[in-house]
C-alpha cells in the first residue's frame, strides 16, 4: 500500500485527482512556493517538492517533516499557472504518504484520533455535542426522533458544538434564524466532525467514515437544504459528501442571508460606527474555487453604521488564519518549525488597515484571531467577531 | 519470537459515569468501552519488537463493545493474529481474577514467547491481570515496564518505580509483561488501513469455557468524588498577592 518511490507516488496523484496528470506540465516557474504563506520554512515547497520528486529523492521527501506546515489554503494551486492541483492533489496526498508511514506530528495525532473515535477533532463527548443548546435564548430544536419536515438542515460543526468561544457564535446564528423565521433543527448528538481538515490533513480516509455516519444521520429527516457556519463542512458538504450520497443543496449562512438581506435589512436596527475588516476564509474563497467573495461583505454592509476596510492580502489573496490543514492542530509543531503564526500577520494586517473589528466567517477563527490579538500585543485595540454577531447585535442591540 | 498482547476495554473517561442507584454499582447501560491505554502501550512495544527482531503480534481481548474495531485497528497497525473470547454476561464487566483465568483458558492453543499487557487499567487501577496469569501459567513477571530488549535467548526488561528509578531486570524464557509504557506513543494508523482491515482480516473467536476466578473482589460501593472547599483566588495588586501568599504559607506552616 506505502508508496516506494518517487515515481509510484507521482503516478498516484495523477490517477487519484481530477487534472492530476497536469503535474507534469510543471516547468518550475515557483510563483506557488512564493506564494506560500510557510514556504519560507518547508525543506519543500510545492516547486521544490516537484523538483525533488522528478529527481525520485523519495526518502529525502519522507526524511522532512515540514509538509505539516502546509495549511491547505490554496494560495498555490490558485496562483499556478499551469492549474496543477497542488493542494489537494501533490500535498494532501504526500500527507496521506506521511501517514501511512507512520510520520505524523503528536498533536495532529491525537486530534485525528478524537475525531476517529468521538467524531470531534476536540475530544469531547458524543453525547454532549448538543449541550450548547441549553445556552442558546431561543429553543433550537434537535432533529432526533422527529418525523415532520423542516426547511433547513443546520450542520454546526465541532467548534460550533463545543468551543466555549464558538458556541457564542450559534447562538448569534440561533437567533437570527430564529428572527427570520426559519424553519430548521440540528441533527445534535447524532452529528458528527464534517471531516474537512482532516482529509486535507492527509485522512481523506476519516472523511469518508465521518461522512457516512452523517449521511447516514441525515437520511433519518426530512428537510430542504444543508446552512453551515462553517466553511469547512460547506467545503465537505459541497464538494465531497455528494460523491457518497448527499443530493441537498448546501449553503454558508453568508450565501443564506444574502438571499434574505431585504428582511435581514429591516431587522438591522442599531448602528454599529466601527471600522470593521473581513478575513476571507480559504474554504469560502480559493478552496475548489468556492469564490464566495462578496456575499460577507455584502451582510457587513448592511450593517448601519459599519464602514469596511480591507486589509493589504483580501479576497483570492486572503493569507489563511493557520487553521486549515490541520493547522488547528499543530500551533505548537508550526511555531517550532516557523517561529511564527499567520494569524499573528492577519491581526497586525486588521490593525493597519485601521479596523477596529476584524470580522470572520468560521468557526476556526474567532479563538485563533482572539489569540493573536492577545499575542501581538494588540489587546483592547481590535475585536474579533464571526459576522453573525455583528448581524445580532445590530439586531437585539 | 511469538509475542500476545492481552487487551481490555475500559470504560470510556469522556462520558459522564454515573452509578447505579439500585446496585450502587457503575451504570453499565450507556457506557462507551474504550482500549485500555496502557493496553495499547502493550500493543506498541510488541509491534516494535517485531519490527525489531521478526516474529509474529497476536492480540487477544473479551468480547465486548466494540472490540471487533479495536482488533481490526491492531491488524492495521501490523498485528498478525485477532481473536476474541465469547461469552456471556460479559458486559457487565469482567474481574480482573476471572479475566486472568479466561485468558489462561483462551492461551492453552496459542504458542507464545512473551505475553505483554497494559500494567494496569484505569477502570480497577489494580494491576492484578499480568501477575494473575503468569502465576496460574507458571511464569515469571515483571510490571511496569518502559523497555524490552531481547539478548541471547533473555530478555533484559525496565521496570520503572517510584521516584525516579528503574531497574533493569533480567528474564529467561516465557514471561509475562506488564507495560507501563512502550518506547513511543501509540501509532496512528491511517482510517483506510483500518477499512482494509476490516474487509480483509478476520477475528478468530474462543468460545469461553468454565474458567472461573479462584477468589474475586467485591465491590460493595461506588461513589463520585466530592468537591471539598473550594479555591480561593486572591486579588490585589502582584505585591498584594504575594504579601498574602507569604502569609498563608507560613500560616499552613509550608515555609518558615
Amino acid at each position: 500500500m506505502a508508496v516506494a518511490t518517487s515515481y509510484e507516488f507521482l503516478d498516484k496523484v495523477i490517477h487519484a485527482t481530477p487534472d492530476g496528470e497536469k503535474i507534469r506540465k510543471c516547468l518550475q516557474c515557483g510563483t506557488c512556493s512564493g506564494i506560500c504563506p510557510y514556504g519560507f520554512a518547508m525543506d519543500y515547497p510545492p516547486r521544490s517538492l516537484i523538483a525533488a520528486l522528478r529527481a525520485d529523492d523519495w526518502l529525502g521527501l519522507l526524511e522532512s517533516d515540514t509538509i505539516w506546515l502546509c495549511v491547505s489554503c490554496f494560495a498555490c494551486a490558485n496562483v499556478c499557472p499551469a492549474k496543477i492541483p497542488l493542494t489537494r492533489g501533490l500535498l494532501a496526498t504526500l500527507k496521506t504518504e506521511m501517514l501511512v508511514g507512520g510520520s505524523i506530528p503528536q498533536e495532529l495525532q491525537v486530534a485525528l484520533g478524537n475525531s476517529r473515535r468521538y467524531g470531534n477533532a476536540l475530544g469531547e463527548a458524543p453525547s454532549r455535542r448538543a449541550e450548547w443548546v441549553k445556552g442558546s435564548p431561543v429553543p433550537v430544536p434537535v432533529l432526533t426522533g422527529r418525523k415532520e419536515q423542516t426547511d433547513v438542515l443546520w450542520f454546526v460543526g465541532d467548534y460550533g458544538s463545543y468551543h466555549p468561544r464558538v458556541q457564542l457564535v450559534s447562538q448569534a446564528m440561533a437567533r437570527i434564524l430564529h428572527a427570520l423565521e426559519v424553519k430548521f433543527g440540528i441533527l445534535g448528538a447524532e452529528e458528527v466532525s464534517d471531516g474537512d481538515a482532516q482529509a486535507s490533513a492527509g485522512e481523506g480516509g476519516l472523511l469518508a467514515l465521518l461522512a457516512r455516519k452523517n449521511l447516514r444521520a441525515m437520511g433519518k429527516y426530512s428537510f430542504k437544504e444543508i446552512v453551515t457556519a462553517d466553511p469547512h463542512a460547506f467545503n465537505a458538504l459541497k464538494h465531497e459528501y455528494p460523491r457518497l450520497g448527499l443530493r441537498h443543496p448546501v449553503k454558508h449562512y453568508v450565501q443564506f442571508l444574502v438571499e434574505r438581506l431585504g428582511r435581514l435589512k429591516a431587522l438591522l436596527k442599531t448602528p454599529l460606527p466601527m471600522r470593521v475588516t473581513f478575513h476571507d476564509p480559504c474554504c469560502l474563497g480559493r478552496v475548489n474555487d468556492n469564490n464566495i467573495y462578496e456575499e460577507p461583505r455584502e451582510l457587513l454592509r448592511a450593517i448601519p453604521g459599519v464602514k469596511l476596510v480591507e486589509m493589504s492580502h483580501n479576497r483570492t489573496l486572503a493569507i489563511c488564519c493557520g487553521g486549515g490543514g490541520g493547522g488547528m492542530w499543530l500551533d505548537g509543531f508550526s511555531w517550532e518549525k516557523a517561529g511564527t503564526r499567520t494569524t499573528d500577520w492577519r491581526v497586525k494586517e486588521a490593525i493597519v488597515a485601521g479596523a477596529q473589528v476584524l470580522a470572520v466567517a468560521c468557526p476556526y477563527e474567532t479563538p485563533r484571531f482572539e489569540d493573536a490579538v492577545k499575542s501581538t500585543g494588540n489587546e483592547g485595540k481590535l475585536v474579533v467577531k464571526d459576522i453573525v454577531e455583528l448581524l445580532a447585535e445590530s439586531m437585539f442591540g | 519470537m511469538d509475542i500476545v498482547v492481552l487487551m481490555k476495554l475500559v470504560p470510556d473517561l469522556v462520558e459522564d459515569l454515573e452509578i447505579d442507584a439500585d446496585s450502587g454499582l457503575l451504570d453499565r447501560s450507556f457506557l462507551r468501552l474504550v482500549p485500555n491505554e496502557l493496553d495499547e502501550h502493550a500493543l506498541e512495544a510488541a509491534l516494535l519488537l517485531k519490527e525489531r527482531h521478526g516474529g509474529t503480534v497476536t492480540a487477544l481481548a473479551l468480547d465486548v463493545g466494540d472490540v471487533d474495531e479495536a482488533l481490526f485497528t491492531a491488524v492495521a497497525k501490523g498485528t498478525d493474529r485477532v481473536a476474541k473470547i465469547t461469552g456471556a454476561g460479559f458486559d457487565q464487566g469482567v474481574g480482573n481474577q476471572r479475566l486472568a483465568a479466561l485468558f489462561q483458558e483462551a492461551l492453552a492453543d496459542v504458542p507464545f514467547d512473551l505475553i505483554l499487557t497494559g500494567t494496569q487499567a484505569v477502570d480497577d487501577l489494580d494491576g492484578f491481570v499480568g501477575a494473575l496469569l503468569a502465576e496460574r501459567l507458571g511464569l515469571p513477571y515483571v510490571g511496569y515496564v518502559t523497555r524490552i530488549v531481547p539478548e541471547n535467548g533473555k530478555y533484559v526488561a525496565r521496570k520503572e518505580y517510584p521516584g525516579g528509578l528503574n531497574a533493569d531486570i533480567e528474564v529467561t524464557g516465557r514471561v509475562v509483561l506488564g507495560i507501563q509504557a512502550a518506547e513511543r506513543p501509540p501509532r496512528y494508523v491511517v482510517t483506510s488501513k483500518i477499512m482494509e482491515a476490516m474487509k480483509t482480516a478476520s477475528i478468530e473467536e474462543i468460545e469461553a469455557g468454565d474458567a472461573a476466578a479462584d477468589a474475586e473482589i467485591r465491590v460493595t460501593a461506588m461513589s463520585l468524588p466530592e468537591s471539598g472547599t473550594h479555591a480561593e483566588m486572591i486579588a490585589g495588586s502582584a505585591v498584594e498577592i504575594a504579601e498574602k501568599l507569604t502569609k498563608l504559607l507560613r500560616e499552613r506552616g509550608v515555609v518558615t
